[in-house]
């Protein structure tokens, strides 16, 4: 029975992949226009949607973690550094790989570094793309010094840690903040329910709280995969912050829309709006109804339910941006994906699936200690 | 800071522009009612109750263009003659400028492996050797102007004024997201003309100005902040661990 389910998602990962490279070999020599829904009035799609505004977003797992132990000292949240900073760090590469995809002129994506322009919110996302990128890398890098045994690197790359996370807070706040910054240009264009200056402020909360919801997520995952116990009094204190978070984000949202007087634009039930209502009420359900449950001991407690309600706000999470980028615009609602940029955002996500296996299986990210360990003390020797 | 007067009303229909701008541009003529890479500028047909209404849609160089404002390499530059230019060769096509353009103008070579942005130019050659646009030198009617912006909007008064009742009194473009250097008059509303209605009268760039102004004072508080709780939590867990070791000792004497 499980040997049949492994060669079954073996197969559709390979159906996944083949369809993938036919789309990059057309996007590549076709261009755009042959592999892609897009038009003038829909610049940006599933790649900008997805791939970018939730790929960057669900790896906000890795600041917030970062922070929380090397900073704050939390030690009890160490044992989910690791496959933070690994989720992060495999996140923007395929952000990165993504842009390629998307760039018409990918081959200039370098004159961003050259050639300045500080009044581009896009500027900002560049720069802070790149530097994070390289922050997380060194993060990452002593799980692969240590399994090459370069232990005079590993050493020097653990020194940084505090800086490194100081940095990577303050990239990381600057990158989730901006991309909801692009949209601050279109006060026209976007849908009232969505426009909002606030935009930076709601893209941060919700990051967080779907970063952490992320490293749940996984947590849960990567115990069935590798048949590991669950960390469940490090999740538990996860969720908690999760509810805080998605708690300030559902705050700030309804009272913008109430201060902006379009509140009622979430209302119309019938003609021209419904559909962005109903679309704005799924995200407010999936975002702010797993908060409110995470609440209850039953819930924050029980594995299958702590996973159940990180995937809803992870659900809730890719809402949101997917309104944003293509809901609340006019032509969002002409526009569905093609096949084949549906089949490059799918292969993007079965390659990080397929090199967070591989890690988990090669390096230390989990920490050898299957049973919580009592005690920061231990748990930094268990580091060292 | 030179513009272009677009006079509805006075407007043939003739074509004589859009011809005038292709050859100008070495692009081909198409009888086409859109804007595409390869079409600058149309002229568009209208039935209303006034009948037959014919006018031109381009680029509206914008004082204070959204569309440079958003390029993160600069490859649109608002010159101080008006034009406002693209250079290909340094674009990396994010399209950041499609998307924010209120007026929907810049159009993109989709089909294109090594695409570019398509949209008017200005002329910006022709206004740099002291002439006017191709357009404007060949209209027959009067119905596209080229002049100093200043002078235009005067004039542009002084037209609506002359013939009361005719014109929407209003020049489009005068206040428009901080104003263009392509205005409309108009004796249909300029809504069915397909230009916005809505647009405030503040450039649009200080829409996103206004967060990045947040910037730096946030990067510095959180930089102090974070080293403080730094310094704080790891104090704390110091005086814990000699605390623990003074009591073992203690103990184990």
């Amino acid at each position: 029975m499980t040997r049949l389910r492994v060669l079954f998602w073996r197969w559709v990962a390979l159906a996944i992949l083949a369809a993938g490279v036919y789309a990059t070999v057309v996007r590549f020599t076709k261009g755009l226009g042959a592999a892609t829904n897009l038009s003038d009035q829909m610049p940006w799609g599933l790649w900008i949607g997805f791939d970018v505004l939730c790929g960057v977003g669900l790896a906000a797992g890795g600041f917030t973690i970062t922070m929380a132990v090397y900073i704050l000292h939390l030690e009890k949240l160490r044992p989910v550094v690791r496959p933070a900073v690994l989720t992060a760090f495999l996140g923007y590469l395929l952000v990165i790989v993504a842009l390629i995809y998307d760039l018409g002129r990918p081959w200039n994506i370098w004159r961003a570094a050259v050639l300045w322009n500080p009044r581009s919110v896009m500027f900002e996302v560049a720069w802070c793309v790149m530097l994070y990128t390289t922050v997380l890398a060194v993060e990452f890098s002593p799980l692969l010094f240590d399994k090459l045994g370069w232990r005079r690197a590993s050493r020097t790359a653990r020194a940084a840690m505090v800086p490194l996370a100081v940095a990577g807070f303050i990239l990381s706040t600057m990158h989730q903040s901006s991309l909801g910054s692009l949209y601050l240009i279109l006060p026209t264009k976007l849908h009232p329910l969505w426009y909002s200056p606030l935009l930076p402020w709601l893209f941060w909360f919700s990051a967080v709280g779907a970063g952490l919801a992320m490293v749940i997520f996984e947590s849960g995952m990567s115990a069935r995969a590798f048949g590991r116990a669950l960390e469940l009094d490090v999740l538990e204190k996860l969720a908690r912050a999760m509810a805080v978070m998605l708690g300030v984000f559902w705050f700030l949202r309804l009272w913008d829309l109430g201060h902006r007087g379009h509140l009622g634009a979430a209302f119309r039930f019938s003609g021209p709006g419904s559909f962005q209502a109903a679309m704005f009420w799924l995200e407010m359900l999936l975002l702010v109804a797993p908060a409110a449950l995470v609440l209850s001991d039953r819930v924050r407690l029980h594995p299958q339910r702590l996973f159940a309600v990180a995937c809803a706000v992870v659900a809730g999470f890719l809402t949101h941006r997917l309104n944003v980028s293509t809901t609340a615009l006019a032509a969002g609602s002409r526009y569905f994906p093609s096949w084949m940029e549906i089949a490059v955002t799918l292969m993007l996500v079965t390659l990080g699936i397929v090199a967070f296996r591989f890690a988990v299986r090669h390096l230390a990210v989990f920490e050898p200690a299957q049973k919580p360990v009592r005690g920061g003390q231990t748990l930094r020797t268990a580091y060292a | 800071m030179r513009a272009l007067l677009i006079d509805v009303p006075k407007c043939v229909g003739c074509g004589a522009c859009v011809a005038a701008c292709c050859e100008q541009n070495g692009l081909p003529l198409e009888d086409s009612a859109e804007l595409a890479p390869h079409h600058y500028t149309v002229v568009r047909k209208l039935r209303t109750r006034r009948g037959e209404v014919y006018y031109r849609r381009l680029c509206m160089h914008c004082l204070d263009p959204a569309c440079a404002s958003v390029c993160p390499v600069g490859a649109l530059k608002k010159t101080s003659q008006g034009p406002v230019v693209y250079d290909p060769s340094i674009c990396m096509g994010c399209r950041y400028c499609l998307q924010a353009c209120p007026f929907d103008v810049p159009r993109y070579e989709w089909d294109s492996r090594a695409p570019k942005l398509g949209k008017c130019s200005f002329c910006a050659e022709r206004l740099a050797e002291g002439g006017v646009t191709a357009c404007a030198q060949v209209c027959p009617t009067g119905a596209t102007v080229c002049g100093e912006r200043d002078d235009l909007l005067r004039e542009a008064r002084s037209r609506i004024a002359a013939e009361p009742g005719k014109y929407v009194p209003r020049i489009y473009g005068e206040r428009e997201v901080g104003g263009t250097s392509v205005l409309y008059i108009s004796h249909v509303p300029f809504g069915i003309l397909g230009l916005p209605e809505n647009l405030p009268p503040e450039p649009l760039p200080n829409f996103t100005q206004r967060a990045l102004s947040q910037i730096p004072p946030l990067v510095g508080s959180a930089g102090l902040i974070l080293a403080g709780l730094w310094w704080l939590t790891n104090r704390k867990h110091e005086v814990a661990r000699k605390e623990s070791a003074e009591s073992a000792r203690e103990g184990s004497r």
